[in-house]
């Protein structure tokens, strides 16, 4: 096990995790999703080649209401 | 009418038939969120970036309830007070969403939610270099917004009162003065309050208006988005039409000859 940052929260994930993954565990839309790593938009093609390391930092979004 | 139907809103390009763009914003449920969207005709919607909450993935979003193929999604930076921090959010809506018009807004105060254009002049910087469409809300500053217009904006978007305030259009002279000098669509973003503030923008000869709360907080959300509807028509139409001048004393609407 490994531990990364998930939206500012610490979270243990498996240590040969990859992003897509990780999404698929949490049971995301990735089609809904944006994902930044360690400050760097991750494109969603890319998800699958994304290896997760520990003290990675994870910032996942969609949209929500807003003005 | 004939100008009227002819009169096209372009912004980056595309082509809407709606000059009004409303917020997603402080409703109580999607339900109702749909309902008013419905009725104010946009074609256009702000949206917020905000994390996933990962601990309850399969509760509602707001794509289900705006389908963002009928809408085009406008995701702004919202509680965004650094131009880094709105320009992360910006690329990650581009990313979630797959498409560049944005809304740029970057805040200096908490309490008047004012903009800060130091900022927000260095994040429209960068992100016009990265190929975003920027429409930006800005000050009333008609020297600031003939900037962000020569940068490259597609739309100017300067305040007519405080965000959330619905104090309703308190610097006619400024917007007055932005659309004269512009060539690129202007909204009043923020400030409406009820629908004759929206008609006294476009009467200004704004291109559109943008507004969440006057809508969102109004008793009846729905019939308070028809009525922005019908404002943001008729307060276009009368821009076409020319008001009469304004004059000091009275002048009677019946003729005076043949008089008993």
């Amino acid at each position: 096990m490994i531990e990364i940052s998930l939206n500012g929260a610490c979270h243990k994930i498996d240590g040969n995790s990859n992003l897509m993954s990780l999404l698929e565990g949490l049971d995301l839309d990735t089609s809904k999703v944006a994902v930044e790593r360690n400050l760097e938009i991750v494109p969603k093609s890319t998800y699958q080649n994304i290896k997760l390391v520990a003290g990675d930092r994870l910032e996942i979004v969609n949209f929500i209401g807003g003005g | 009418m004939s100008k009227q139907n002819k009169d096209k809103f372009t912004i980056a390009g595309r082509d809407f038939s709606s000059r009004l763009i409303v917020g997603t914003g402080k409703y109580n449920n999607f339900e109702e969120t749909r309902s008013a969207v419905e009725a104010s005709g946009a074609e256009i919607v702000t949206v917020a970036v905000r994390r996933v909450n990962v601990m309850d993935p399969n509760q509602p979003m707001l794509v289900d309830y705006l389908d963002p193929k009928k809408y085009t999604y406008l995701p702004n930076t919202a509680g965004c007070f650094t131009a880094n921090d709105a320009i992360r959010t910006l690329r990650l809506a581009r990313e979630a969403g797959g498409w560049n018009l944005v809304k740029l807004e970057v805040l200096g105060d908490q309490k008047t939610l004012y903009p800060n254009m130091t900022e927000t002049l260095h994040a429209a910087e960068i992100l016009l270099k990265e190929g975003f469409d920027v429409m930006v809300y800005c000050s009333d500053d008609p020297i600031l917004a003939l900037r962000l217009e020569e940068m490259g904006c597609c739309a100017i978007m300067p305040l007519g009162a405080p965000i959330g305030s619905g104090l309703g259009i308190q610097n006619p002279v400024q917007i007055r003065l932005i659309v004269e000098q512009a060539t690129v669509p202007v909204l009043v973003d923020a400030g409406v309050g009820t629908a004759s503030d929206a008609a006294v923008a476009m009467e200004l000869g704004c291109d559109g208006v943008l507004m969440n709360t006057a809508i969102a907080e109004a008793k009846d959300p729905t019939a308070m988005a028809m009525a922005m509807k019908l404002a943001v028509q008729a307060g276009r139409a009368a821009y076409f039409a020319g008001r009469m001048p304004k004059k000091l004393y009275a002048d009677p609407s019946s003729p005076l000859a043949g008089l008993i």
